[in-house]
């Protein structure tokens, strides 16, 4: 066990506990750092893909994580961003201009979307999103002279300072790309948590009523949240695009918001660790199970069929056993074994043990 | 006379709207939480009758596949509360929301599984015949979708008002501390109402293959039944199956009249516009938040 003794308050706000997490933190990002030289080109991209989905749950963890508002609809955010990524690039408009701008856009759309939802809690906000992400896939289909409607959009490359970043042409100049953006969005994820701004999301996830009594403005803060979420989901949707090269109308499905959402749980609701191992569930996955089957018919004999469905059924039933038996997500369970370590043999399983309210319900008839 | 035919085959689509929303509104009258699988439910116990009824699977006559389908489906209900939501007892709600949304995709995996993914009718005495009504052709299974969905919301709603188990559910999720301080045992009452909730579902679920097809993604139109269960306000049983009848008429008038690529929206742009502008559905029940 190691005591952190705070002798000033920088010490108490500074991102990091002590010397010894901040040295793990280096030694990750060195880990990260020399992925170029550590893995090839196809180990890369993957690496590239779970950074872009480790962006896309930041995104959605700001709303749901820390403010409390579930979101089954963050897909449309991730199209509105990658597709006004690749209009204004069509536009002439250079990518380092582009790129802020698409995710600026989409912040823009996102409070436009949050002044109708502010007044819904809950479950009606859930299936509000739902809808939208839903309709978002009409929207793209009738939009078609900036959408590209069914056909879609191909996009190649695009320049940095005369230099091509492109997903398959210099798959390593397109990581550095990814990981640069993938370090922004987290440091100004770390620092709006020790924020006033960041605190507020808390207290307005954990209670309303004593948030508004502490003297946060309920709706600007919701506002705030909603805008910064969209934004920074507008960024993963503009690398996915980018990603994936040829997207139209069914890319950015309503299955993509639910995964998302998924992502984020299996992860840990509430840690921006969460976000990342989540994205590291989700990015792996696929490869996991078509080794694993390969595996499976070698040892029964039988060719690895192909079973549709196979992967949301997986994912559904992880989901469901880490609510059941861990819903603080992979970081919780991270969680418990450090401490375990750090206090052994003192220990206890009610440490972690949550607070369960009886419900109350709203309708009066 | 045109419009008279797309209105009735808009009510008897909005008939398994509704029977989807009813399902819905079940579980949320009583526990407070809602089932996003309950479109999945209906679909399994589709394929649940299908298994039982079609000659190419067990081939039992339907009138005896009937009761032992619901009978399933009533266990499958137990069971999902018994070994799953139970547990989450005293979590927040959108625990429950992201749980029942993973169980949908594990349903769709499982049928996808059990009985591939190729739409299949339900093979149904109905099948078939025509009713002609004053130049009206209506399909026999139509009319057997109103007037079941008739009676089942009557009876639910009878019994939600009337019998002493119908208000102990109500008690149960309005205070479930002081209910179960009246005496109410709150986990088996929450029990029998998804049980409950699959019965209801597995009617939906017959009554949509007799008269359409089924696959495994057909549990996706749960979200259409959002729309009807969010307009009916979502605690109301009257109320759900007039949301599913709105839905459901909208939508053939909508792909009749308005260009097509902005039909489709139809429902969508109307679950939108109710919650924003009446957030508790047309047949709200809830009044000002006492804090």
């Amino acid at each position: 066990m190691r005591f952190v003794f705070k002798t000033n308050y920088i010490q108490d706000i500074r991102p990091w506990k002590d010397g010894y997490q901040l040295s793990l933190y280096l030694f990750l990002l060195a880990l990260v750092f020399s992925a170029p030289w550590l893995l090839d080109d196809f180990f890369l991209g993957e690496l590239t893909n779970v950074l872009i989905w480790a962006i896309a749950g930041l995104g959605l963890m700001i709303l749901t994580g820390h403010t409390g508002q579930v979101s089954l609809g963050h897909a449309a955010f991730l199209a509105f961003g990658c597709y006004a990524n690749v209009a204004l690039i069509e536009a002439g408009v250079p990518f380092l201009l582009a790129f802020p701008l698409s995710g600026i856009l989409t912040g823009i759309a996102g409070v436009t979307v949050a002044i109708p939802a502010l007044r819904l809690h809950g479950i009606y906000l859930a299936i509000f999103t739902l809808a939208l992400s839903i309709l978002m896939d009409d929207i793209i289909v009738l939009a078609e002279p900036i959408t590209g409607g069914v056909t879609g959009k191909f996009v190649g490359g695009v320049e940095i300072f005369g230099k091509l970043v492109d997903r398959w042409a210099t798959p390593v100049e397109f990581f550095w790309l990814v990981l640069g953006v993938t370090l922004l969005v987290t440091i100004g994820y770390i620092n709006l948590l020790r924020a006033p701004l960041g605190r507020s999301f808390i207290a307005v996830r954990d209670s309303e009523v004593s948030a508004q009594a502490m003297g946060v403005d309920i709706a600007r803060t919701k506002m705030i949240s909603f805008a910064l979420s969209c934004s920074v989901t507008g960024w993963a949707g503009a690398l996915m695009g980018l990603y994936a090269g040829a997207f139209n109308n069914e890319t950015f499905s309503v299955l993509i918001s639910i995964q998302l959402l998924m992502m984020i749980v299996i992860g840990g609701l509430g840690s921006i660790h969460g976000a990342f191992l989540g994205a590291i569930v989700v990015g792996f996955l696929p490869q996991f199970l078509s080794i694993s089957k390969e595996y499976v018919g070698a040892i029964f004999g039988g060719n690895a069929v192909a079973i549709p469905g196979l992967e949301f059924g997986i994912f559904g039933m992880i989901l469901i056993a880490f609510i059941l038996f861990e819903p603080l997500g992979m970081y919780g369970r991270w969680l418990k074994i450090r401490t375990w370590f750090e206090l052994f043999p003192f220990y206890r399983k009610e440490m972690f043990k949550r607070q369960k309210s009886y419900l109350k319900t709203e309708r009066l008839r | 006379m045109d419009n008279a035919q797309l209105l009735i085959s808009g009510l008897a689509n909005g008939c398994v709207y509704g029977l989807i929303a009813l399902g819905f509104v079940l579980i949320y009258k009583a526990t407070e939480a809602v089932n996003f699988a309950q479109g999945d439910f209906m679909m399994l116990g589709a394929f649940v009758t299908i298994g039982l009824t079609n000659t190419e699977y067990m081939g039992l006559p339907f009138w005896m596949a009937l009761p032992i389908s619901l009978s399933i489906m009533a266990a499958v209900g137990y069971l999902v509360d018994r070994l799953i939501i139970r547990r989450l007892f005293g979590e927040s709600q959108s625990a429950v929301v992201i749980l029942t949304i993973a169980m949908g995709f594990v349903i769709r995996f499982v049928a996808g599984l059990i009985w591939g993914h190729e739409p299949q009718t339900l093979q149904n005495p109905l099948a078939g015949k025509d009713i002609r009504f004053g130049g009206l052709v209506l399909g026999l299974e139509d009319v057997a979708v109103i007037v079941v969905t008739l009676l089942l919301t009557i009876g639910l709603y009878l019994f939600f008002s009337r019998t002493k188990l119908g208000l102990a559910m109500q008690a149960a999720s309005q205070n479930q501390l002081a209910a179960y301080y009246m005496g109410i045992p709150v986990k088996q009452v929450q029990g029998v109402i998804w049980a409950l909730a699959g019965v209801v579902a597995c009617i939906a679920g017959i009554l949509f293959a007799a008269k359409g097809s089924v696959d495994p993604t057909t549990g996706l139109l749960g979200i259409k039944a959002f729309a009807a269960a969010v307009i009916g306000g979502f605690g109301s049983l009257p109320g759900a199956l007039a949301g599913g009848l709105i839905v459901g008429v909208i939508e053939p008038f909508a792909s009749r009249y308005i260009a097509a690529g902005y039909s489709q929206v139809a429902p969508y742009a109307l679950l939108l516009a109710v919650l924003i502008f009446r957030p508790n559905g047309l047949f709200s029940q809830v009044r000002a938040k006492k804090v």
